[in-house]
């Protein structure tokens, strides 16, 4: 039979047929009958009091059918909705504004440009307020009070490990190194921006919503609690999440845009769509990291012992940021990385800032890669404190393959991990030792150089039913597979792939798993009326709770297939041999029963006692986590005279246990390094004392070209994750987790003889040339 | 708002249209016509989803009115292979040059018009060629790539 090309198969992507023929459907490229646009006039101050809304500016447009403001909504009860961290946001405010380009009102209208029009024309009477966007400043008495609804600015605390023993192992080692570093606000910028149409139909009280989300399932749960005293249920909501074009976190949150075209398409009973520019979606939409981090890391003879985090969030006017809920941190507290460490402690201060709320989007499962950057900054620090070179260091001090599973001070446990294997491959990829010497080469002619490693260690695929949920929801995932009568399927999954290339490495596992090829086997996402129930596409959760789902229905429908067979083939079936893609009875390997005759006669001739049809659902509740990691090593050239970082070679190795689709996989990791070095050197949404965002659109936000991008150089080793059906553990997040410190730590690197300690992000030409100025070592004509 | 009559030749075919003096060609393309296969990522001119090719030459269609375009002829990729793939189409799809899609007919476009300058190009003159459009998945290496398979794609086809 022909070789069904499943696991470890580079096959080329089903998707691709539909993108490259320009035949993607994305969200712009709905058009229902009749259908309304929808723009959203904005604040221009990030702290004002709205004492006027002079609709009939805005309705006075040609075109212009409606003016919908947050007194509009607050008729509905719709004004604020829950955000996932039991705190609120506004869909519209009602009278207070709390950040520069809040949503203030929504116009629809028969065009997109008499929309944008009204928008425009749309007349706002503010009192600006005193505003707030340095944390530090929101936490100090008398500071200016974000929320009204509050007592101060301060939104949690949260901690976790041991503080006392922390404190006395840290007073115990002979070396402790301390940094500050500051996490600056990112933006995911996928290509394509959010948006959504809603259709509702008042016949039926039925509503349509086209939606860029990743979550789709979820959404619509959250939908129809948020409206359930209008009226609308969660069986008359259909949620559809078309192509993607990109997401990586930031097509997670429920934005007021959506609330506002669906309030709209009620209002006006017509379908209205909403598309936001790209500048809004810099300015408004959920945003990443704003940590400011105090750590300290200690050694004892060369050992590492202790480590200490304290870190305030910036979570801007509401806590938004899309965790599971019991997780207000998301999963920082893998802070201890790839090192074997026995005392830590991490903790946060959440904030409110006069900013956007959200917190976690950016290609990352919740937070780690905060905790791998302070971790791998950390431990280079320490390393040279030590006098140690940063890769021996690591390699002594890594968790070692027999301690796993291994349980971490912090209280995890790590399934399958061989760190050194990773770093030691990586250094012989880019030839460290030569490196090493070429630097000392070049520092002696006064040229700047340097080497960066970053070991890090993920945490993904949440999760766990026992910790994992949102708003109480667990977060397994799902997969049903049918089996049609000339033995080709159809697999439906709760999770949405946005660019991920879900239809094919879920063909594959299901070609693994049941010998039927990948070609044969039609993959579905994304539709609410038609998908199993899941939690999404986010925190490289797909592979490891979806994709386990797929083998483990594949294997319920295996186990059916062999009763059909045994009738088939009238023999016993603990006779039964399972040999990829037919069953053959023992001993008599020609007597056997293709994949494909077993679903004809699931249908045609089943067996007495056991019903036709042969299909299976499963819906898979992970008994852990996965723990990807890797080892990356960046060497940067910088110009004495610009300040400009260029990353000369970058050497990724990656270990994300078993590869379903090995091109799928590096793809991935070339996009991940890149969404890596972006924070490290080019992006940052940043303000002014007023809350003005200077960071507000493409011009501004550097986003890699391929002219910034390096040529990625890849590596892999292979540890299989123990609990995973397939022992795949997920990969794609796992280089923008990884790849940041690993650039920093080159360019301290370069400057190390120069007295310099730390960088902080993003490391601009002209943030390095003041560093270099400050240390005498810039260039000068 | 004054409104013009044009005509526009897309991917072969022309297309008389009364249009506002301030439609964007990419609107043009997308809602008049329902060529939904150029995207629009930005409204900075950056990011280079909605590149066309306006008489040969790679144009930002959200930067262009659509009655600047009177008379012209655009390629989009809807136009590209005739029946079959081009080799910028085969070249995105050996080499995984795309994940989401959504920069991809830009990218190819651009790409076009680069080989059709350049046959041959290096690795840097590809990074160049492409550098007004971004794709935030991909991280550009399988894109050379796929600009490198296309080159020898298209040297095969005019061999042959």
């Amino acid at each position: 039979m022909a070789e069904c090309r499943g696991l470890g198969h580079s096959v080329q992507r089903k998707e691709d047929a539909r993108f490259i023929r320009g035949q993607g459907r994305y969200i712009d490229d709905v058009k229902l009958p009749g259908m309304l646009y929808l723009d959203i006039a904005r604040s221009p101050y990030a702290h004002a009091k709205i004492t006027r809304i002079h609709e009939e500016t805005a309705m006075a447009v040609d075109g212009v059918a409606a003016v919908i403001t947050g007194k509009t909504l607050e008729g509905f009860k719709l004004a604020w909705m829950p955000t996932l961290m039991s705190d609120q946001q506004m869909v519209l405010p009602v009278d207070t504004v709390k950040y520069q380009a809040q949503e203030v009102a929504a116009i629809v209208a028969t065009s997109r440009y008499a929309a944008a029009d009204g928008a425009a024309a749309l007349e706002v009477d503010y009192d600006p307020l005193p505003v707030v966007v340095d944390p530090h400043e929101a936490l100090k008495p008398g500071a200016t009070k974000v929320r009204d609804d509050k007592d101060s600015n301060h939104i949690f605390h949260w901690e976790h490990g041991d503080a006392d023993g922390t404190e006395a192992a840290l007073a115990g080692c002979d070396t402790v190194v301390e940094q500050k570093m500051h996490l600056p606000r990112i933006h995911v910028a996928s290509i394509e921006t959010c948006g959504c149409v809603a259709s509702w139909n008042p016949v039926e009280g039925h509503l349509t919503l086209y939606l860029t989300t990743q979550a789709p399932h979820a959404i619509r749960t959250v939908v129809a609690l948020v409206t359930a005293h209008l009226g609308l249920a969660e069986h008359k909501i259909r949620v559809i999440s078309p192509d993607i074009g990109g997401g990586f976190g930031g097509k997670v949150p429920v934005y007021p845009g959506y609330v506002l075209a669906t309030a709209a398409s009620v209002v006006t009973g017509k379908p209205v769509k909403w598309i936001e520019d790209r500048s809004e979606n810099l300015q408004a939409d959920s945003f990443a990291r704003d940590y400011h981090i105090t750590a300290k890391l200690g050694s004892k003879k060369g050992k590492v012992t202790a480590l200490k985090l304290d870190t305030v969030a910036d979570h801007g006017y509401s806590d938004a940021a899309a965790n599971p809920s019991k997780f207000p941190a998301g999963l920082y507290h893998i802070a201890t990385g790839s090192y074997d460490l026995a005392n830590a402690h991490v903790s946060v201060d959440g904030v409110y800032t006069n900013k956007p709320p959200g917190g976690i989007a950016y290609r990352c499962s919740f937070r780690v890669t905060e905790a791998v950057h302070a971790i791998e900054r950390m431990v280079d620090l320490l390393a040279r404190e030590n006098g140690e070179d940063p890769a021996d260091f690591r390699l002594r001090n890594f968790i070692k393959p027999e301690q796993f599973p291994y349980q971490s001070a912090l209280g995890w446990e790590y399934d399958s991990g061989n760190y050194g294997a990773a770093l030691e491959k990586a250094m012989d990829m880019i030839g460290y030792q030569d490196l090493r010497a070429e630097q000392a080469e070049k520092r002696a002619r006064g040229e700047l150089m340097g080497i960066g490693i970053s070991s890090f260690t993920e945490i993904v695929g949440a999760g766990p039913s026992k910790t994992f949920d949102i708003l109480g929801i667990k977060m397994f995932d799902s997969a049903e597979i049918r089996i049609h009568p000339t033995g080709k399927a159809i697999a439906r999954f709760g999770t949405k792939s946005q660019g991920q290339g879900h239809e094919t490495t879920y063909a594959q596992i299901i070609a693994e798993e049941l010998g039927i090829p990948p070609e044969d086997i039609q993959v579905e996402e994304g539709d609410t009326d038609t998908a199993p129930y899941g939690l999404g596409t986010y925190a490289s959760r797909s592979t490891p709770t979806a994709g386990a789902a797929a083998s483990i229905a594949s294997r319920k429908i295996r186990e059916k297939g062999r009763k059909i067979a045994a009738h088939l083939l009238e023999a016993d079936e603990a006779d039964l041999v399972w040999e990829q893609g037919k069953f053959y009875v023992k001993g008599s390997p020609d007597r056997a029963k293709t994949i494909q005759d077993i679903a004809f006669a699931a249908y045609t001739n089943h067996p007495q006692g056991l019903e036709a049809g042969l299909e299976a659902i499963s819906y898979y509740d992970p008994p852990n986590l996965t723990f990807p990691f890797g080892s990356y090593i960046c060497c940067v050239d910088i110009d004495r005279g610009t300040g400009q970082v260029k990353i000369r070679r970058f050497v990724a190795v990656d270990d994300c246990g078993v590869r379903i689709n090995p091109m799928i996989v590096d793809g991935q990791i070339h996009g991940g390094l890149t969404m890596g070095i972006a924070p490290a050197l080019l992006e940052e949404i940043s303000y002014d004392a007023d809350g003005n965002i200077t960071g507000g659109n493409f011009m501004e936000y550097l986003v890699p070209t391929a002219m910034e991008t390096p040529h990625w150089e890849l590596g892999e080793t292979v540890t299989p994750s123990p609990h995973h059906p397939i022992g795949a553990k997920g990969v794609g997040e796992s280089a923008t987790v990884g790849a940041p410190p690993a650039v920093v730590n080159a360019v301290v690197d370069a400057l190390w003889h120069l007295g310099v300690r730390h960088m902080e992000i993003p490391m601009t030409p002209a943030r390095v040339w003041d560093v270099l100025n400050e240390h005498g070592a810039a260039a000068t004509r | 708002m004054s409104s013009h009559q044009i005509s526009v030749t897309i991917n072969g075919e022309e297309h008389t249209r009364e249009v506002e003096a301030r439609l964007l060609l990419v609107h043009f393309i997308r809602e008049e016509l329902g060529l939904t296969g150029t995207h629009i990522g930005c409204d900075t001119t950056s990011c280079g989803a909605c590149t066309v090719l306006l008489n040969g030459v790679p144009a930002k269609s959200c930067t262009v009115f659509a009655v600047a375009a009177d008379g012209a002829e655009v390629t989009t990729v809807e136009g590209l292979g005739n029946g079959g793939l081009h080799p910028v189409q085969q070249g995105f799809t050996e080499k995984h040059g795309l994940q989401c899609g959504f920069c991809t007919p830009g990218m190819m476009l651009t790409s076009k018009a680069l080989l059709e300058e350049n046959p041959d190009p290096s690795e840097a003159e590809i990074r160049w060629g492409i550098s007004g459009n971004l794709c935030r998945c991909t991280g550009y290496v399988n894109i050379v790539r796929a600009v490198q398979r296309a080159s020898e794609l298209m040297k095969e086809n005019s061999d042959g």
